[in-house]
């Protein structure tokens, strides 16, 4: 099992280090001079020179690439002489656009992002996989077409949609809510609530809708197993047969997905955030896409990436935990 | 043949009477089993032989109650020591599964639950019948898990299905049916997943179990290579209905119903070397749903030419005794019957004389 893992460590930090060769690539052929954006109007063709040495964008790209991997373990020092800025480990980078390291601009976007990302997640699941055992068990009656409707439903409406109706219905035309403005839950708990709770629905709507056809035909699936019609025939009541033997093996599968979603939501949910002003990384990655802010856009992808992939190894191995056949060798 | 020792009861142990079982579904009513009735005494064994589909696991899932009420249609009797199953509540019946009742199923592997060891599953059975401790219950699950011959019980009381051979999971299957002494026992194909060496040990497990806990045994296989070693009648089922019901001597010797004398045709036989074909049923079994009207059996029968008036077309017959014990759904005289069995089955009438 021990070995499993490290060797499941090493593939993920080989899966990176691929990861960042592609982002490095691909944002190295842009148009756009990262040495120009550096300076605003005013700017000499002496001081761009001058920046993009600082910035090392004079070194051929390899030698950029292993400088930027090299701030990811040890840190950096950007620019020489008197003008120099030391970026600790991990860097990475710094935003001359918004004059500030990549990694506290993205630590400063966190907390929106985690409040949002787990909120919504408890929400969903709570809602999606409780709603979705209630239709399996209803299969094919008039309770199991409606969920199933209103599934499909919140299934189809895009979230920019379903976010711009409760805005303009709920703050600004009933005023039930004060417009959304995010602060710290420990700082001011009613605003951070009144801010987060449609920002919570709308990504739960769509998730929810998703989870509960999941667990439903996963629920459906199991049930049919012929270890359920074992259970019965033990005499069991309906209720053990269903909890203990369908939910059991049911929602095993949908563990894993649950662990994946809320990771990629982690890295920002782009529409509901900008919708709602959250400044979570969300926003960020829309407007360092926005500015051309090539350190920053790089940086979200990693930060996003990582924990992709960190959510794939973690599930993996609950699944371990979870289903006694899964040996992980 | 034994003779069950009923002892004090009044009639059969279980009788099943006119048991039918329809599913509605959108292409129509779909009649598994239509009509059927027979009688177990105890410490018996009753084959149920028949084809894929021709309502066999249907018959026995609806004496266990294992039927949703709410989609399929059930109607006749099954009166287990004078209670009669289909009019007792759904929770009625669920008390009597695993305690009175109980049964083992094909496949062993994908019937126990995977996430569980077997331990756990055993003890479930026994603690949602019989108020006792989890020690007292793992206590009873070992015993029992060295009572079928799986060896170091106390170890393996501890594995998971998947690390059991398929011998020893259909080993587990049958200590978890018989762990409360369950007077019937129902057993769906219970060595067809399973290899030949390991089958014979299943079978003479099964009967060393019957004759300790004189149990009940309802067989269900299209082998009737089990059937003989097995059952003491044997109730042979085509297109949901009962066609042909007897001892099993008379089954195996003096068959009269075509579809039985097809099915002993059909066994590969040993004596009859490598150059003696397989005799096989022409045709498939019937859709459910559109039963041919005459005789269920007519399309795939070659001796309806026998019968006049091309009753076999139109009319249903019935199912008549022709001998003590034995009865026979066929419209052919039973002195007709016997003389093309007795030329089938040639070397098989020898063999009894």
């Amino acid at each position: 099992m021990s070995g499993y893992i490290v060797r499941r460590i090493i593939s993920m930090v080989l899966m990176l280090l691929l990861l960042t060769l592609v982002v490095f690539l691909l944002f190295s052929v842009l148009p756009t001079d990262p040495a120009r954006l550096t300076c605003g109007k005013a700017c000499t063709p002496e001081v761009i020179a001058a920046n993009r040495h600082n910035l090392g964008l004079d070194l051929p790209l390899l030698q950029q690439y292993w400088e930027f991997l090299k701030g990811l373990v040890v840190g950096r020092t950007y620019g020489s002489g008197t003008q120099t800025y030391s970026c600790d480990a991990p860097c990475l980078g710094y935003s001359f656009k918004r004059g500030e390291e990549v990694s506290v601009l993205i630590k400063q976007g966190f907390p929106a992002t985690f409040w949002l990302a787990t909120g919504a997640f408890v929400l969903w699941i709570g809602v999606g996989v409780s709603v979705g055992i209630y239709a399996a068990l209803r299969r094919g009656r008039w309770q199991d077409k409606t969920v199933m409707g209103i599934s499909l439903i919140g299934y189809s409406l895009p979230s920019f949609f379903i976010g711009l109706v409760l805005l303009y219905f709920v703050v600004l035309k009933w005023e039930l809510l004060p417009y959304p403005s995010y602060v710290s839950p420990f700082e001011n708990p009613l605003q951070f609530l009144q801010t987060m709770i449609l920002p919570w629905i709308v990504l739960a709507i769509l998730y929810a809708a998703f989870y509960m056809r999941l667990t439903r035909n996963q629920m459906l699936d199991t049930l049919g197993e012929d270890y359920i019609r074992t259970a019965r025939s033990k005499g069991l009541p309906e209720r053990t047969v269903v909890r203990k033997h369908g939910l059991r093996a049911g929602l095993t599968p949908i563990v894993t997905a649950a662990g994946l979603d809320l990771a990629g939501l982690l890295g920002g949910a782009i529409i509901t955030e900008s919708i709602f002003s959250l400044p979570g990384i969300g926003s960020l990655a829309v407007n360092s896409v926005v500015d051309a802010d090539l350190p920053l856009i790089v940086g979200i992808t990693l930060v996003t990436a990582t924990f992709i992939i960190v959510a794939n190894l973690i599930v993996d191995l609950l699944y371990a935990v979870i289903d006694p056949r899964v040996r992980l060798v | 043949m034994s003779t069950g020792s009923t002892s004090g009861a009044t009639g059969p142990f279980l009788d099943v009477r006119d048991l039918r079982v329809e599913f509605p579904t959108e292409d129509g009513l779909v009649r598994a089993v239509d009509g059927v009735s027979f009688t177990v005494k105890r410490g018996q064994t009753l084959a149920i032989v028949g084809e894929s589909g021709s309502g066999k696991s249907v018959c026995s899932m609806a004496i266990m109650g294992l039927h949703n009420r709410k989609s399929a249609n059930i109607s006749g009797q099954v009166i287990l020591e004078g209670e009669d199953l289909i009019a007792t509540s759904d929770e009625g019946v669920r008390a009597l599964r695993g305690q009175k009742m109980a049964m083992i199923f094909q496949d062993p592997l994908s019937s126990l639950h995977p996430f569980y060891t077997v331990g756990k599953q055993l003890m479930e059975a026994i603690r949602v019948h019989q108020p006792v401790s989890k020690d007292e219950a793992r206590k009873q699950t070992v015993a029992m898990l060295d009572r079928v011959g799986i060896p170091n019980p106390d170890r393996r009381v501890d594995d998971y299905p998947h690390q059991l051979s398929g011998g020893m999971r259909q080993r587990v299957m049958i200590a978890m049916a018989l762990i409360n002494s369950p007077t019937l026992l129902i057993a769906d194909e219970p060595t067809t997943a399973l290899d030949v060496t390991v089958q014979a040990q299943i079978l003479e497990l099964l009967k060393d179990l019957q004759r300790d806990f004189n149990t009940a045994i309802i067989m269900i296989t299209h082998d009737l290579g089990v059937v003989a070693d097995m059952a003491d009648e044997v109730v042979v089922m085509y297109g949901g209905r009962l066609v042909e019901h007897g001892p099993v001597n008379d089954i195996f010797h003096r068959p009269e119903m075509p579809y039985t004398l097809g099915l002993l045709a059909s066994m590969p036989r040993l004596d009859k070397g490598r150059a003696a074909r397989l005799d096989p049923i022409p045709g498939l079994p019937p859709s459910l749903i559109r039963l041919p009207k005459g005789c269920v059996f007519r399309p795939r029968c070659t001796y309806h030419d026998n019968v006049p008036d091309g009753r076999c077309d139109t009319e249903r017959p019935d199912l008549l005794t022709t001998a003590p014990g034995h009865e026979v759904r066929c419209h052919m005289p039973p002195e007709l019957r016997r003389t093309i069995a007795a030329e089938r089955l040639g070397a098989r009438f020898e063999e009894t004389a």
